[in-house]
């Protein structure tokens, strides 16, 4: 049977429309990724789970239908990889963490269900920061992923695995999650593209929860189009996510043809610029700033003076969540168990405490006792309690801003992808790594980070954020869509920045991995 | 001035049922009592008369009908036990001998 390893570099977009035209079939886009994977993923480790079988399967039975004339949703036959955060009915989850080593879920999380009934071959489960909990995937109990564009250096996190997969052409689609920017950050510096969808927009039912008022699913993408698509796919009301908006998807396919800029008003949000932004990084952002006032964009500063604490915030409120959350990891119903060394007859609290120390890494560990001490007697007040006044004052900075501007923008991290050990020792230094994208989720609005080019100073790719009012994603997508149109006019080639990026398959063969990174 | 000592690190940890090591305890305890003390820094905002955001929705409570409808069988739900006997989950003693 051929295969087209081409295949991998079309859009999702063009996938589509390849599979409806005859062009090519499921199964051979499926089985040319899964050829890709088998080559790649050795070294990048961005899959921690392929599902050969399963994705076959399902492509099989895609081009059967549309052989048989059947009226397909349009990304049927186009592969994608989820994040294993979402739980997969026959496939191992582990949200990265060794508790769950092996651990096969009984049930499909919505997300896993919408794809399924949309046709799209499931290749395999991505590698994250154990529990979503990490900037850099280095936190995963089953190593680090790679960055594609440099094998030595972090591809972002916590969905390292999903980006590293988009940016390296093992996936033209993936799932995320981000609760304090771990779609968007992974995004720019991978050089693909990552959404957040406005808080409830995607169902959470059967997603491994981090920090219940915070976590959001959305799609990671090469196009702002791509990225649409699948939102399109996984958004909308979800009853068995008692947090789901019960309102239609935003109309963020239609808004990413946008090309008129005409009278928009961008907003660069002061505080989240300047100071702190790595040269490169703030030079691509002035630039594409310019390209938006030359399309016709209103530019206005506004200022949000509240998110100098949003990080403090942050970082109260995401641990505290995130230790009742983690409660349910007890021994007793499924992951690890082990028993305390030297105990005979050990009790169930014993037990509880042995396997958690053996199941959980550092991360998880300092925050659970973090957000615990915050939740406790006579700390409640001056630290979750005040954490959560801080929220309030940081979604009304982001109110005040949206009545001067439809979007506001900022870079989306304040570096590009740092070396794989750099920042481990310190995690004051790891949580840094979000401090533009955590404000969305305390205030739950949508937020869409969009390659802006590569620095000058080390050629590794930066991002744009944009973020939208809630309930108003389709306002990123139109401005994401018109940016990435002139962007790509710009640059030239495929106009998509990976262009730019080394042959992965060359740095693989060449073994290009430092021995320190190893 | 130490915001979080070792011993409190220990105290927390055992609430959240995390046995930890001596030598965890070493490396995590100086690490926690920095982001403590950098966390702290919310005091700085006179916040008094803000209420507190639990949440980015206006959520109210979501019912559905008391309907029997399909769910995990018993052998799905023990299928991930770490120790199951007769239907059931099979757990260490809760209670102290003696």
């Amino acid at each position: 049977m051929p295969t087209h390893p081409d295949l991998t570099h079309l859009t999702a977009a063009q996938m589509a429309d390849g599979l409806a035209a005859g062009e090519f079939t499921s199964v051979e886009l499926t089985q040319a990724h899964l050829d890709r994977i088998a080559a790649l993923n050795p070294v990048l480790n961005a899959f921690l789970q392929v599902d050969t079988e399963g994705a076959l399967a399902t492509a099989a039975d895609v081009d059967a239908r549309r052989a048989a004339g059947e009226d397909l949703p349009r990304l049927a036959g186009v592969p994608i990889a989820v994040k294993d955060i979402a739980c997969t009915q026959g496939i191992p989850t582990t949200a990265g963490s060794r508790t769950l080593e092996g651990w096969v879920p009984p049930y499909d999380a919505t997300v896993v269900t919408r794809l399924k009934e949309a046709g799209l071959p499931i290749l395999g489960k991505t590698n994250m920061d154990e529990f979503a909990m990490g900037s850099s995937t280095e936190h995963s109990a089953y190593g680090p992923t790679r960055n594609p564009w440099d094998l030595d250096r972090i591809p972002g996190g916590s969905g390292g695995g999903s980006s590293a997969a988009v940016a390296a052409f093992l996936a033209p689609l993936a799932i995320g999650s981000d609760t304090g920017g771990s779609i968007r950050q992974p995004g720019a510096v991978t050089g693909t593209v990552g959404a957040k969808p406005t808080y409830g927009g995607v169902s959470r039912y059967g997603v491994i929860a981090l920090a219940s008022s915070l976590d959001q699913i959305g799609p990671c993408a090469r196009t702002i189009t791509d990225a649409a698509l699948l939102h399109e796919v996984i958004g909308g009301h979800d009853p068995m996510d008692s947090t789901s908006i019960d309102a239609p998807v935003p109309p963020v396919l239609e808004a990413a043809a946008n090309r008129d800029l005409t009278g928009t008003r961008v907003g660069i949000v002061k505080e989240l610029t300047g100071e702190g932004y790595q040269a490169g990084v703030q030079a691509r952002f002035d630039e594409s700033v310019e390209l938006l006032r030359q399309a016709g964009a209103e530019i206005v500063e506004v200022s949000c003076p509240h998110f100098q604490y949003a990080m403090a915030a942050y970082y109260l409120i995401l641990p505290s969540e995130a230790s009742s959350n983690l409660a349910r990891f007890d021994a007793m119903r499924y992951g690890l168990r082990v028993s305390p060394e030297g105990v005979e007859a050990p009790s169930a609290e014993q037990v509880m405490g042995a396997s958690r120390d053996a199941g959980f890494g550092d991360e998880v560990k300092r925050r659970i006792i973090l957000g615990t001490y915050a939740l406790s007697s006579g700390y409640y007040d001056a630290y979750y309690g005040q954490a959560q006044k801080v929220r309030t004052l940081i979604a009304r900075d982001f109110e005040a801003a949206f009545e001067q501007a439809d979007v506001l923008i900022s870079p989306t991290a304040p570096t590009t992808a740092f070396r794989i050990g750099d920042k481990m020792e310190d995690p004051m230094a790891m949580y840094l790594n979000d401090i533009a994208t955590i404000p969305a989720n305390l205030a739950g609005i949508p937020g869409l980070s969009l390659p802006s080019g590569v620095t000058d100073e080390d050629g590794l790719p930066v991002g744009i954020q944009i973020l939208a009012p809630a309930t108003q994603d389709q306002r990123m997508y139109a401005v994401g869509g018109a940016l990435e149109a002139l962007l790509a006019e710009q640059w030239g080639g495929t106009g998509s920045v990976l262009d730019r990026a080394p042959d992965v398959t060359t740095g693989v063969s060449a073994g290009a991995v430092s021995e320190e990174a190893k | 001035m130490s915001a979080l000592s070792r011993d409190d690190v220990a105290h927390v940890a055992m609430l959240a049922r995390i046995q930890l090591t001596d030598e965890e305890l070493d490396r995590l305890a100086g690490q926690l009592d920095q982001i403590v003390g950098w966390v702290g820094q919310i005091n700085e905002v006179a916040a008094d008369d803000v209420p507190p955001m639990s949440h980015p929705l206006p959520l109210t409570n979501v019912t559905r009908p008391d309907e029997v409808r399909p769910s995990l069988t018993a052998e799905q739900a023990l299928a991930g036990a770490p120790a199951s006997e007769l239907d059931r989950f099979s757990v260490p003693r809760i209670l102290d001998e003696g």
